[in-house]
């Protein structure tokens, strides 16, 4: 009678030989990258390329484009020409540490607004029908624009003991960069059950949060995850550019605004917070991917219907 | 000619009793009457199907009883009880056409669910699920999960899970429906050694007149605009748990099948109303 067909198990497992074409193919694209840079700074016009008065490419100085291994080098030197300085690479990392704590708490500010809106959105259709709207136009406020604001709105709280530190202002931008993917793609996710499984529910009899957290919830782990992982992006941007417009020591904005300004004299040096910040990004949204990996029998869905 | 009816003590207990249930939906086109003046009895341990063309109200019937919608006008009981009290005490065990599987549960935590939310201590929960799937003839896909079962499969779970927590009725809305021929008979079989082990009512929904004839004791023909019980017959062909697939080569079995053909599409527009 039935077939017994498991080939669809099969072919989901992922083979050690995947992970190695996929590592290989990363590996590939930024040797591609690096190549590209160097080709056209060998073979390019030293004033750039020029259409009418625009440059549509840079110059290929020195000054304006480094070699890769220039950049690269210049991470393990020294930060400054005194001899007690740490290495470029170490005082980027600190810098990059203390913004991903920033975006981290962002992120989860963020998630959890995000999803407490999800959830008033889906429990009240009014409440969804006059909501929605303004987290849209939430996103059209370019709140990063009004970082210096939001940082002095802060300074004038007092909350008895509790004191409003700098910080959390960047976190607080952060997190309204980050809310927004996640109220979105939760709100999607928890409505995403068939009314199958919702009339299967009401027929056991249990209630609408129950419902929520064992019908819902799972069920929106595959909207949810690429909603986290943008949001973990946004945070990471947010956090970065708040950093600079309210210029906030010790995180990986303020080197990147101090180092630019010392560009003219040391170019490559310019080059290391940037290279953070890709790294900081990197790593943001891989965490987010990392707990996809442990949520992947919640994203079966995604393969069958 | 034989009783066809379950003679034992339970047979005087009534499953499901609609007295002049009728259904309308408010739409945008005006008001739909889905059921006029349906009244229907059906016997604790009895099987009964629901036949008929689209829009003659089976499924909204079947829906009733699940209290999934609530009757206009006209009563309802579930064995004595509200619709909406059956449901809560979890008097019925409900599978539609499609399975409709949690994706992310195994085979076994599929099964365990209703069990699950009504706080059923795990041991318990294993040991029920192993022996409903043993019951439905997938004891060594307990750890699979529903992507990785056939359709038929599929739906033998689904059909594990309706009988989790042992209703004394079964709702069934077209269940073989996406069915290829082949595993619809094999599951019809299937579901009548199922019934007579668990001694459960069911109503089922079906399209299919073969199907109707082979599962029930009794055929509620039905038809549409508005919905109403056009006839209800008999099927007189022995116990249901004495049925196999030798039946449906019986002279007697395509008697049947003529009969409910014959008041499918004889049956007139208006006038044969309730008769019972």
């Amino acid at each position: 009678m039935t077939t017994d067909g498991l080939a669809p198990a099969l072919r989901r497992r992922r083979s050690p030989g995947v992970w190695l074409r996929r590592s290989l193919l990363g590996v590939g694209g930024v040797l591609l990258v690096a190549l590209l840079w160097e080709g056209y700074k060998l073979l390019g016009p030293e004033e750039g390329v020029l259409v009418g008065d625009a440059r549509v490419l840079p110059r290929t100085t020195d000054l304006a484009m480094p070699h890769v291994w220039e950049m690269l080098a210049r991470l393990a030197s020294g930060t400054t020409r005194a001899p007690s300085a740490d290495p470029l690479w170490f005082t980027v990392g600190e810098a990059a540490l203390v913004t991903f704590g920033i975006a981290a708490a962002g992120w989860l500010v963020g998630v959890a607004v995000g999803m407490a809106l999800a959830l008033v959105m889906l429990r009240w259709r009014l409440a969804q029908a006059s909501l929605l709207p303004w987290v849209v136009l939430s996103q059209t406020v370019p709140l990063i624009a009004f970082a210096p604001l939001v940082r002095s709105w802060g300074a004038r709280l007092e909350l008895g003991a509790f004191e409003w530190q700098d910080w959390m202002s960047v976190a607080l931008i952060a997190s309204y960069l980050a809310f927004f993917p996640v109220a979105v793609g939760a709100l999607r996710g928890l409505e995403s059950p068939d009314t199958l499984h919702a009339e299967l529910f009401r027929s056991y009899g249990v209630g609408w949060w129950r419902t929520v957290l064992r019908l819902r919830l799972p069920a929106s782990v595959p909207y949810l995850l690429p909603a986290l992982r943008l949001a973990a992006a946004n945070a990471v941007v947010g956090a970065v550019v708040a950093e600079v417009s309210t210029g906030l020591q010790g995180g990986i904005g303020r080197l990147l605004v101090q180092f630019a300004g010392q560009a003219s004299g040391d170019p490559a040096k310019a080059w290391g917070p940037i290279f953070g910040a890709v790294v900081l990004g990197l790593v943001a949204a891989g965490s987010v991917a990392l707990l996809g990996g442990t949520l992947r029998n919640y994203r079966r869905g995604e393969v069958s219907a | 000619m034989t009783t066809t009816m379950t003679t034992d003590a339970t047979a005087t207990r009534v499953a499901v009793r609609a007295a002049s249930v009728t259904k309308t939906f408010d739409t945008r086109g005006g008001i739909v009457t889905a059921l006029q003046d349906v009244s229907l009895d059906v016997a604790a341990g009895e099987f009964v199907s629901l036949i008929g063309p689209s829009g003659c109200g089976k499924s909204t019937l079947l829906r009733l009883i699940a209290d999934l919608e609530t009757p206009t006008s006209g009563e309802l009981s579930i064995f004595g009880k509200t619709a909406e009290r059956a449901r809560l005490d979890q008097d019925y065990g409900i599978a539609f056409q499609q399975a409709g599987l949690l994706p992310w549960r195994t085979i076994a935590g599929n099964i365990e669910l209703p069990l699950e939310l009504h706080g059923v201590p795990k041991a318990e929960r294993r040991a029920r699920a192993t022996e409903l799937l043993e019951l439905v003839g997938l004891g060594d896909l307990a750890g699979r999960f529903p992507d990785q079962l056939s359709g038929g499969q599929q739906q033998r779970v689904a059909i594990a899970r309706a009988l989790a927590e042992r209703p004394s009725l079964l709702l069934m809305d077209e269940p073989f429906g996406a069915l290829d021929e082949m595993t619809r008979e094999y599951m019809q079989t299937e579901l009548l050694r199922i019934c007579a082990e668990t001694q459960a009512a069911v109503v089922f929904v079906t399209h299919s007149i073969p199907e109707a004839v082979f599962l029930s004791d009794r055929v509620v023909v039905m038809s549409p605009r508005p919905g109403r019980i056009a006839e209800v017959l008999p099927m007189r062909l022995g116990a249901t748990s004495g049925r196999a697939d030798d039946l449906r080569e019986d002279p007697r079995f395509f008697e049947m099948v003529t009969a409910v053909r014959e008041s499918l599409h004889g049956g007139a527009p208006s006038g044969r109303g309730e008769d019972r």
